[in-house]
């Protein structure tokens, strides 16, 4: 009786994992959210979806049958029950059979698979080419139609992160400027990274693609409908790879021309702004409130907001010979990088403003008091060569 | 020829004295020690204490993921928990145990008196544990261990890690030489030492599936050897294999890591399939259905792994055809893995079976591997690979495989041969505490991995957006249940081996068949000294 009970819960526990797993099922067919792949709001990721849900069920048949086999010989065939071992011990066509089935079963799954990866491989004319690039933390987009281009950083406040502000409702999913796209239209991505490998994946388009240093990958999308869509890097790139996501909005093509227009307006006149700084000389007080905003959303990833750095991994600021010594190697790496680490070059990111400011507040910062006072046309007679 | 009869006559008396009441005693014993049964009890207990180590990072892991935001380590700490977790469950935890259960049991089924090359066999395992202290060692350097992940990606793992990265390296070299050591061991007994009558087609499949296995390690861990001397030059010797910049190729490096990597996969499992086709046809009292088919599939599954390898790599960028060859190949691989659980239930079904806690192991390794066997189907279509790709989905799929899978059937194993080796029944009703704890808390563990994957939560972060928390908690209640049922396990084993328990026969289970079933209880010292005749 005791043998009977415990194969009875066997065959019980079993089944619950069976079941387990059917439930997964049932949630998908409600497109239940957050238990199962999106279906995504473009042609291509319907059918990934479509593919995936294909896939699961042919699965799930598949194991409905073998378990339930298993099941009910471990049900009938107890020796317990009095079951008598047969003697049989191979069967050609048995064998033969369950070779050919599956096979069969893999070329019905292979071919939608391979109709929906050929077009989703086919980056040939696109409406629109956008460059997305990443390093370690951030993504820079860059439009190869016009002079637009900007980085993207995570938004969430580090005082989320750390567990002293309550969450907000896309934490770690925010950014401060994000890519916008226009509805109804092929656009192409080309991906590459200034630094390791990162990968670029917004789930609603089902595209991912890997950032790799030195080489560009292609991608393209064609969003159906407006709206925000987020995604995060996801291949592991360092200490932040968590903290990098990414958001694209997808506005209509008028709105978005729009968009395109005040961007480049926006860009024109930082331009101009920047050239107006470089004849005028900044105050202590406004370059070190500058630096350290500047420093805290750029710097501070790496080398600590008490620029302590990380031993080993990052070096120290504070009390560091390149920040008390020489002014202008100092501007130099910020603005230049260092060939061979993971320090990168500012230039490109921040203003010529902000990388005085940054270098201002580094040079008198955290018992650094240098008293130096770094002016924007310091920084730009380091970047021309003067 | 007097003299050589004289040799012969010396040999024989020294062996006399040598009887088996003269075991080495004390910590020599174990440094010095030349005999298969002793290397293979270091090595059970070597993996045993690596996987409570690797088990105790993945503790850290899940503590931290236990709620949204940084509670608990750092997110540069917490990098390197995943990867040294990665590194010793794979080279410390599955391997060397496997390699211990072959020790053990291969000389015994095959007739053999010992392993081929015992001295040899020493070295293998004794420099394991400067590997792993040298890699634990890099956790508390400055700037920290490795923190790259266990597939140690360049440029992370070449220019933009810490210099411990150096320590990395020789650890990785001194584990596969350990490999190729114990590889080249079991190739050679199992070629010359087996017993008369023990033709080919007459091993036991723990022996096949191992065979195979051990070609597999003589092919790849080389090309694992050079993949981390490549990062070591291009860390400190300015050479440029994976550097864009000098001409090399970052990509490159995934190649060649997952020509290695695929096939690790399957050194992993099909010593897992062996064991599976031991202990079904015991309890099922019946004997196992298609062996010789066993045999073919598991040589296939063997072939097609070194032409699969790039199925890790689908979203690198490769040309469309080669994303096809790869996605056909690697669903060729569910024919013969299909054909091994169909033949395991062919073996249940009419057989008389009863439920003994290897069986227990062995029955929920056939169902959950065969759910990670069916997710890693979903996985090889390309497409769909593209939303699955390094998300948590392919975090419930290894862990189904290589836990449910791989650790399931060490547990199997050592249930089913530990009376064999102490002589004595194991505490049963223990063991079944161990074994539903551990069925139901594993599953609590890695079932909803599937749902936070799919649902888009990326694998290797330290913080997560709002809705992947509920799941996270459970996923994290279910990884501290399942490592501690572990401890009981611990428990079973000690009780086992200090003589607790009621004697065993020779046969130990009713339907056991095999030459080690035919030996003592426990098994003697040496065994098999003049070879059984197999008919």
């Amino acid at each position: 009786m005791k043998r009977l009970t415990s194969s009875v819960t066997v065959v019980l526990a079993m089944l619950a994992t069976s079941i387990f797993s059917s439930a997964f099922a049932v949630q998908t067919t409600e497109d239940g959210g957050a238990l199962n792949l999106r279906r995504g709001v473009t042609d291509i990721s319907g059918q990934v979806y479509d593919l995936h849900m294909l896939m699961f069920s042919i699965c799930v048949v598949i194991a409905v049958v073998v378990f339930g086999a298993m099941f009910i010989s471990m049900y009938l065939h107890r020796k317990s029950r009095g079951a008598k071992p047969a003697n049989f011990h191979e069967n050609v066509k048995v064998e033969i059979a369950w070779t050919v089935v599956p096979f069969l079963i893999l070329i019905f799954m292979a071919v939608p698979a391979a109709k929906t990866l050929i077009a989703m491989e086919d980056t040939t004319q696109p409406d629109l080419t956008v460059q997305v690039t990443g390093s370690q933390w951030k993504w820079h987009y860059k439009y190869m139609d016009s002079d637009v281009e900007y980085y993207s950083l995570l938004a969430t406040q580090q005082e989320q992160i750390a567990n002293k502000f309550s969450k907000g409702e896309n934490y770690l999913l925010e950014v401060d400027r994000p890519l916008v796209i226009p509805t109804g239209k092929k656009v192409r991505f080309l991906i590459t990274s200034d630094d390791v490998i990162h990968s670029w994946w917004v789930p609603d388009f089902a595209v991912k693609k890997d950032a790799n240093p030195g080489f560009i990958n292609e991608a393209w999308t064609k969003v159906n409908e407006p709206g925000v869509y987020r995604g995060q890097c996801a291949e592991l790139c360092g200490k932040d790879h968590g903290f990098m996501p990414i958001v694209v909005i997808a506005k209509e093509p008028a709105e978005y021309d729009a968009w395109m227009a005040e961007q480049e307006d926006i860009q024109r006149r930082a331009k101009e702004e920047e050239q107006r700084l470089l004849a005028m000389n900044m105050s202590m007080e406004e370059m070190m409130r500058e630096g350290e905003r500047v420093y805290n959303a750029t710097c501070a990833a790496c080398h600590m907001p008490s620029g302590e750095g990380l031993p080993g991994v990052f070096p120290a600021l504070k009390g560091s010979p390149m920040v008390l010594q020489d002014i202008n190697a100092h501007i130099d790496i910020v603005y230049n990088g260092k060939a061979g680490t993971a320090m990168q070059a500012f230039g490109k990111m921040l203003s010529l403003k902000d990388i005085a400011a940054v270098v201002t507040y580094e040079r008198n910062a955290w018992g650094n008091n240098t008293g130096d006072l770094v002016q924007p046309k310091d920084v730009n007679a380091v970047a021309t060569g003067n | 020829m007097t003299k050589a009869t004289d040799i012969v006559g010396a040999a024989d008396h020294g062996h006399d004295e040598h009887h088996e009441h003269h075991i080495p005693k004390g910590i020599t014993r174990w440094l010095f020690t030349t005999n298969h049964k002793d290397i293979g009890t270091l090595y059970l207990w070597f993996a045993f204490i690596m996987f409570l180590v690797g088990g105790a990072m993945a503790m850290v892991i899940r503590a931290e993921l236990f709620q949204p935001g940084l509670q608990i380590v750092d997110p540069n700490f917490f990098n390197q928990m995943t990867t040294v977790h990665g590194l010793i469950m794979v080279f410390g935890a599955v391997m060397p145990a496997f390699t211990g259960l072959a020790n053990w049991l291969v000389p015994m089924m095959i007739g053999a008196p010992d392993m081929a090359l015992p001295r040899m066999n020493n070295w293998s395992f004794w420099i394991l544990p400067f590997a792993f202290l040298i890699l634990l060692s890099s956790l508390f350097m400055e700037g920290g261990g490795p923190a790259f992940g266990w597939t140690f990606y360049a440029p992370l793992s070449t220019t933009y890690s810490s210099d411990s990265t150096g320590l990395f390296v020789f650890s990785v070299h001194i584990m596969g030489i350990s490999s190729i050591m114990g590889a080249i061991n079991v190739i050679v007994t199992i070629f010359n030492m087996r017993a008369p009558g023990m033709t080919w087609m007459k091993m036991p499949l723990f022996v096949w599936t191992w065979l195979i296995t051990a070609f597999l390690l003589i092919a790849v861990m080389p090309v694992l050897a050079g993949a981390v001397t490549m990062v070591l030059t291009d860390k400190f010797f300015g050479t440029s294999f994976f550097d864009a910049a000098g001409g090399g190729d970052p990509v490159m490096f995934q190649h060649i890591f997952w020509f290695f990597g695929h096939p690790e996969v399957y050194i992993m499992i099909l010593p897992a399939f062996g064991i599976i086709s031991q202990i079904i046809p015991t309890f099922s009292r019946k004997k196992l259905f298609g062996y010789a088919s066993m045999v073919y599939a598991t040589a296939s599954i063997a072939l097609l792994s070194f032409i699969v390898w790039a199925h890790h790599m689908f979203t690198t960028g490769m040309p469309v055809f080669a994303e096809m060859f790869f996605m056909f190949a690697t669903m060729l691989i569910s024919v013969p893995t299909g054909v091994k659980v169909f033949n395991w239930v062919a073996t249940m079904w009419r057989g008389s079976m009863s439920f003994e806690v290897p069986m227990l192991f062995a029955i929920a390794f056939i169902v959950l591997f065969t759910i990670g066997g069916l997710s890693g189907l979903m996985l090889a279509i390309t497409p769909v690979d593209f939303q699955y790709h390094d998300t948590y989905f392919v975090v419930a799929h290894f862990h189904y495989v290589l836990v449910t899978g791989a650790v399931f059937s060490i547990m199997a194993a050592v249930y089913y041969w530990l009376p064999k080796w102490t002589g004595r029944m194991f505490d049963t009703g223990l063991a079944k505490w161990h074994f539903w704890c551990s069925l139901v808390s594993v599953n609590v563990l890695f079932f909803p991995m599937h749902f936070v994957g799919l649902a888009g939560m990326p694998r290797r972060i330290p913080d997560y957006s709002l809705q992947f928390a509920d799941f996270n908690k459970w996923i994290s209640i279910g990884g501290f249940a399942f490592g501690l049922s572990q401890l009981i396990f611990l428990v079973v084993v000690i009780k086992a081996c200090r003589k607790q328990g009621e004697k065993v026969s020779d046969q130990v289970w009713e339907g056991a068949d095999g030459l080690e079933w035919e030996i003592p209880s426990p098994a003697p010292y040496h065994t098999f000294e003049t070879p059984p005749v197999v008919k």
